[in-house]
């Protein structure tokens, strides 16, 4: 019984640290007035950036380093995904563009650069067939060496890859940033009131710029997570799914706290794979199950919208691009 | 304090917002920002291919126009990226983002295919025909009308609750997938009514889709008077541009909302219908395909008007297409498409700055001060 | 003794499109001096000191701070010559407390400790008697403390060149009198300031010099011991004015609209109207006085059905019929459709009156699109009127065809104006209808509610310059926060009289 818990637990982690980095990235975005809906297309290019770096470095050699391994991918997947979001950035925060169409657009950009080098990386460079980069997943997955003893403990606290604690880490020092720092305090005051901002001499443009691009690289690192730890380093075109739009999702249900999504991950990790424990479901109603994540999001947005409270509205620029001189 | 003023240099170059533009001038920005896109796209394919540029223009155009066939394929695509189009477009001139278009047009999928499947075969074509119309239009405009009651009362974030109701409909969709499953196990529901073709629409002409090209054109005409001429189309302006002065002037505003997401949703509903009906004959959790998302952009890009969506969106369906042959011919994925459409909008888009915008380059005062 | 010149603005100009905002302004204040900057509503006043505090950046001509010049590109920059300003439209953000309201912005060297500030900012008030808890939300703040929090700000940052666009307009007195007596001692400490204004009486209560725009251009300098009230208004307004309205004696007095009792209470509880009762009757301006924001908006939007209302009743008396109606919590729609004929002029006119994307025909159907059974617009018709209200009111526009956005203010409320007469209504209310506008502009708009009056229409005005009230109106009604202080007759009261009822509260007994 217990061990069905832990590896439920288990479970839900692995499915929800995508998520986690995705919401994380999404977070710092949207605090600072941009709602990225590109951020599924930016994970599709986190993930297939380290695939790239990672099939040029396991086929340049014979014995591959664990370290470069793991670093080269993880250099690629932040350049890949920072470029992406250094385009949007462009587009919404100096040419002024709406950033819904921005996001969508970039989304459609990014999944098919993903499906389309993911998909043909092999047939376009290599010897043809599909892609499986078995040594830089393993190097991605290797956990504590102490899990497997430690039992249901072990199972549910020590068993991930490092990218998994690395993925709570990040959230928790998003949280603190933004909490208690002077950074955190103007950046979530470019995204409530812009003008207001200008004018106390805080450089709106930089900190619109450096929240999207940092936002979409940790975003990227999802969908690296994703390839490298949990589908073993095989890509398969479309396999990320819809976990981009969940991780925005996320946002909402975390209303914009990067350290309340650490949790909200696990539980919506938890939702999409609940279904697989509830004995004598029909293959159907696992279907159903499979939409709990995205009830759970619209029933927080309909209560938030209803109880008013201040504090947990979205920032209150968000979507809009702000010019100085307008009038 | 000394040094202050040195430090500081004057701008090179500030932004101004352009009062008015002349509109071959925005014309000409536009065009050059596509021209600029194919120039960039024909760069990307050739670094894939060996094709030269040229050759990749010509490949894309066959891949549209290359035969009969594939002429006739092309407009259907865009007829229903128009009709999908269309849907968006009263809502989002009344700056209500709705971009649960995907969601609403799987909801006119999952109802005609439930016509279909449920009484096909129980009543006479015609009876069987309105009833799929009236059911698709209703469960399009189900999904549409429930984040508008959130909004019109609680100012719900409509960009987030349609986003969600998109994936809950695809779920639905899945599971009613697995429940019609034919044949059993392979969770999919295979050609509707293969042999009794009950609820396929009629051939017009000898042309499968020339029923399904008509009911968009007309329905694009209709919007657009809607939207120009009518009382309500007025009332939609109204409420977009400024919700106090439509209060003020007496409308109400939450029915406004609420009636405009429920034609938004039943025109998503009738591309629905145009999709299993009239298309593909069957259902799966692909059958919006996205264009739910790619309709958006065709309504900002053609600015609302119904009449420029024609164009926005044969164009984008052109691109779709030959980049999909570029991809067949040269057994490159087929995600190629995306790449490419990714591109060109992300130029279109960047191009609005220098329509609505001006550069004004700062005078240079004496230099000697 | 010649003392540094703390700022000097020389030939500075700004163009927004065709409009221009400034044409070759210069101005000069010094160390240890307070300036005030006059000119009429629309003289380009705000956008000059924008261009000061970096938020706009000229077009054209040179900004010198303690002698060198300065390039103020950015609000940053403008802290950095250590220029801080307090805008009159605060710039804060509302879910965050005061005391990080305060810092933004700021890159102390001792670290981010909000405790910290907060103890400075305690000292800060105590030093100067200002009332504020550092720990409050801005959103849950009233106006004055939200003014407080802006002047502790610029404090804060030990300003040298502050900046004051307009900061009496939502205080009382007594906060005017608080607020004199810190500007008093920071001058005292050699501190320069400018204080936007176009209130004659504070400027020469307390200024040293005062400086004139007028449409954008400099008009001259004067010492504030050596000038008057007379002098100062012509050089403002640039011909010798005294302020005639034609006023005619009110015709057939008749009841038209009885509002009786009437409360409402925002969304947090706070009571924005307390028991008002009034009489507006055909044939005569009923004016409203009042301190801005005590309840003037809300009093003329429960009439037109657009706020709700707890309690007590509002009675319209049909001029034909003489039937009773009550209009307590119909909606403006319901409201036409009782044949009720109640035109009202919205403060905000862009963003309520108008919708400044459609052209001026498209603003004229905004009150007669419903009518006609079919569903489809005529649009004729409004345009018609609208080429009528172009010709009468002599409004300049390009064409019908122009979004009424571009049109200046004074343009766009005379098709605001004009549409809202066109109707023949039997009441008609005016927020602030002349708040912006030029002095002919205004006196159109006088003529055009004097007419009104004599076609024996109820015309409430709200103002806020009791000269106006007192030569316009024929009985004055003063609100303040939110209860009705005392109804007088405009021709024998004064102003001072009025000025006591606007700031009384409960109890009767006036401060001060």
């Amino acid at each position: 019984m217990f061990d069905t818990i832990a590896l439920v637990i288990q479970r839900a982690v692995v499915q929800g640290i995508p998520l986690l980095y995705g919401s994380t990235g999404e977070i710092l975005t949207e605090k600072s007035g941009n709602l990225n809906l590109g951020i599924p297309g930016i994970m599709y290019v986190g993930g297939v950036s380290g695939v790239i770096g990672a099939f040029f470095y396991e086929r340049s050699t014979e014995t591959p380093s664990s370290f470069l391994l793991v670093l080269i991918p993880l250099l690629t997947s932040l350049f890949g995904s920072g470029i992406m979001a250094l385009i949007y950035s462009f587009l919404t925060i100096t040419l002024r563009a709406n950033q819904n169409v921005t996001g969508l657009t970039l989304t459609i950009f990014g999944t098919g650069f993903g499906n389309f080098f993911g998909g043909s990386m092999a047939n376009l460079f290599g010897e043809g067939g599909s892609l499986a980069l078995t040594e830089t997943s393993l190097a991605f997955q290797t956990s504590f060496p102490f899990a497997d003893r430690l039992g249901s403990i072990g199972t549910i606290f020590f068993s991930y890859g490092f990218m998994a604690y690395m993925a709570i880490i990040v959230a928790l020092i998003a949280a603190f940033v933004l909490k208690k720092t002077r950074v955190g305090l103007q950046l979530r005051a470019v995204g409530e009131n812009p003008a207001t901002a200008d004018a106390a001499g805080i450089n709106v443009t930089r900190y619109k710029y450096v929240a999207t691009v940092v936002g979409g690289m940790i975003a990227g690192l999802g969908g690296l997570y994703f390839i490298m730890d949990y589908t073993s380093g095989v890509w398969t075109n479309g396999g990320f799914g819809d976990r981009g739009w969940l991780a925005i999702a996320l946002v909402i249900f975390a209303l914009w706290k990067p350290n309340v999504s650490v949790l909200g991950s696990i539980l919506f990790g938890g939702l999409y794979i609940v279904y697989l424990f509830i004995p004598g479901l029909e293959r159907s109603t696992q279907e159903l199950f499979k939409m709990l994540p995205y009830v759970v999001t619209i029933l927080v947005l309909i209560i938030v919208s209803m109880r008013k409270k201040r504090e947990y509205q979205p920032p209150e620029h968000l979507g809009l691009s702000y010019f100085r001189e307008e009038r | 304090m000394a040094n202050r003023a040195e430090k500081k240099r004057e701008p090179l170059f500030h932004i101004v917002k352009r009062d008015t533009i002349p509109f071959w001038q925005s014309i000409l920005i536009r065009v050059a920002a596509v021209a600029l896109a194919l120039v960039v796209c024909a760069v990307v394919v050739v670094l894939f291919t060996d094709l030269n540029p040229l050759e990749v223009y010509t490949t894309m155009i066959s891949g549209s126009f290359g035969s009969m066939r594939k002429f006739w394929a092309t407009l259907q695509n865009t007829a229903i990226l128009l009709c999908i189009s269309l849907a968006v477009t009263p809502a989002f001139k009344m700056k209500f983002w709705n971009i649960g278009a995907e969601g609403q047009v799987m909801m006119g999928c999952l109802g005609t295919a439930a016509c279909m499947i449920l009484i096909g075969d129980k009543v006479p074509s015609a009876v069987l025909m309105l009833i799929m119309v009236v059911v698709s239009i209703l469960c399009g405009m189900l999904w549409g009308v429930i984040p508008a009651i959130f909004k019109a009362y609680w100012n719900t974030n409509e960009t987030l609750f349609t986003l969600m109701m998109n994936y809950v409909a695809i779920q639905l969709v899945s599971f009613f997938c697995t429940v019609w499953e034919n044949p059993k196990g392979s969770a999919n529901i295979g050609v509707i009514n293969m042999s009794s073709h009950a609820g396929w629409f009629p051939y017009l002409f000898g042309q499968q889709y020339l029923l399904n090209i008509l009911i968009v054109l007309v329905l694009t005409i209709g919007l657009y008077i809607y939207l120009k001429y009518n009382k309500h189309g007025y009332e939609i302006s109204v409420v977009g541009e400024s919700q106090n002065t439509a209060r003020y002037v007496g409308m109400n505003v939450k029915k406004i909302i609420i009636r405009t997401m429920a034609l938004s949703g039943a025109i998503c509903g009738i591309a629905g219908l145009l999709i299993v009906a009239g298309t593909n004959h069957t259902m799966t959790t692909s059958s919006a395909g996205g264009q739910g998302f790619t309709a958006i952009m065709v309504s900002w890009l053609a600015k609302f008007n119904p009449l420029v969506m024609i164009l926005v969106s044969f164009f984008l369906v052109f691109l779709d297409r030959g980049a999909g042959e570029i991809a067949t011919a040269f057994r490159l994925n087929e995600s190629m498409a995306d790449i490419l459409t990714g591109i060109i909008l992300f130029f279109i888009i960047g191009c609005e700055f220098f329509v609505n915008y001006q550069i004004v380059f700062t005078k240079r005062r004496k230099e000697a001060r | 003794m010649s003392k540094t010149a703390a700022l000097e603005l020389k030939k500075v100009s700004k163009r927004f499109g065709s409009v221009v905002a400034n044409h070759q302004v210069d101005l000069t204040v010094y160390q240890g001096e307070i300036l005030s900057v006059l000119g009429e509503n629309g003289s380009g006043k705000t956008t000059l000191m924008n261009m000061i505090a970096g938020i706009y950046y000229p077009d054209d001509g040179q900004i010198f701070v303690d002698g060198k010049e300065a390039v103020i590109r950015s609000p940053k920059d403008a802290f950095d010559y250590k220029i801080g300003m307090i805008h009159q439209h605060f710039k804060l953000v509302d879910v965050f407390t005061a005391t990080e309201n305060i810092v933004l912005g700021l890159r102390e060297e001792k670290g981010f400790d909000l405790k910290k500030s907060a103890a400075r900012i305690r000292e800060i008030s105590e030093k100067y008697g200002f009332e504020i808890d550092p720990d409050k939300k801005i959103y849950q703040m009233s106006v004055s403390e939200k003014q407080t929090v802006e002047i502790i700000k610029v404090l804060y940052r030990g300003a040298d060149i502050l900046i004051l666009d307009e900061p009496t307009a939502v205080l009382t007195p007594q906060e005017t009198q608080k607020l004199f007596a810190v500007l008093r001692r920071m001058r005292d400490d050699g501190k320069a300031i400018i204080i936007i204004t176009h209130k004659l009486h504070e400027v020469l209560a307390l200024s040293d010099r005062v400086s004139v725009l007028r449409k954008g251009e400099s008009i001259g300098t004067v010492i504030t011991a050596e000038t008057n009230e007379a002098q100062l208004t012509e050089m403002m307004v640039g011909k010798k004015i005294s302020l005639n309205i034609d006023r005619s004696e009110p015709k057939n007095l008749t009841d038209r609209l009885v509002v009786r009792n009437i409360n409402c209470s925002s969304r947090d509880g706070v009571k924005l109207l307390d028991n008002v009762t009034f009489t507006a009757r055909s044939g005569e301006i009923l004016g409203i006085a009042g301190i801005a924001g005590s309840g003037q908006r809300e009093l003329l939007e429960s009439i037109a059905g657009l706020q709700h209302v707890d309690s007590g009743e509002i009675l319209y008396y049909d001029p034909k019929t003489g039937a009773e109606e009550n209009l307590r919590d119909k909606t403006p729609l319901q409201i036409r459709e009782m044949g009720v004929r109640l035109s009202f002029v919205p403060e905000d006119r862009l963003g309520m009156g108008l919708v400044g994307n459609m052209d001026i025909a498209e603003n004229m159907m905004l009150r007669s699109y419903r009518r006609g059974k079919s569903i489809f617009l005529e649009k004729k018709q409004p345009r018609t009127l609208a080429e009528e209200i172009i010709k009468q009111l002599e409004v300049v526009t390009p064409s019908v065809n122009t979004p009424v956005r571009r049109l200046s203010g004074g343009n766009v409320q005379k098709v605001l104006v004009g549409r809202e007469i066109s109707s023949s209504p039997s009441v008609l209310m005016a927020a602030y209808p002349v708040r912006g506008l030029d002095i002919n502009s205004s006196y159109l708009i006088y003529k055009l509610l004097n007419e009104q009056k004599e076609n024996g229409v109820a015309v409430i005005f709200v103002g806020e310059d009791l000269d106006v009230l007192l030569e316009l109106c024929d009985r004055i009604l003063v609100i303040g926060a939110g209860r009705v202080t005392g109804i007088v007759d405009a021709r024998t009261a004064t102003k001072e009289e009025i000025g006591l009822l606007m700031t009384k509260t409960e109890g009767g007994e006036a401060h001060g």
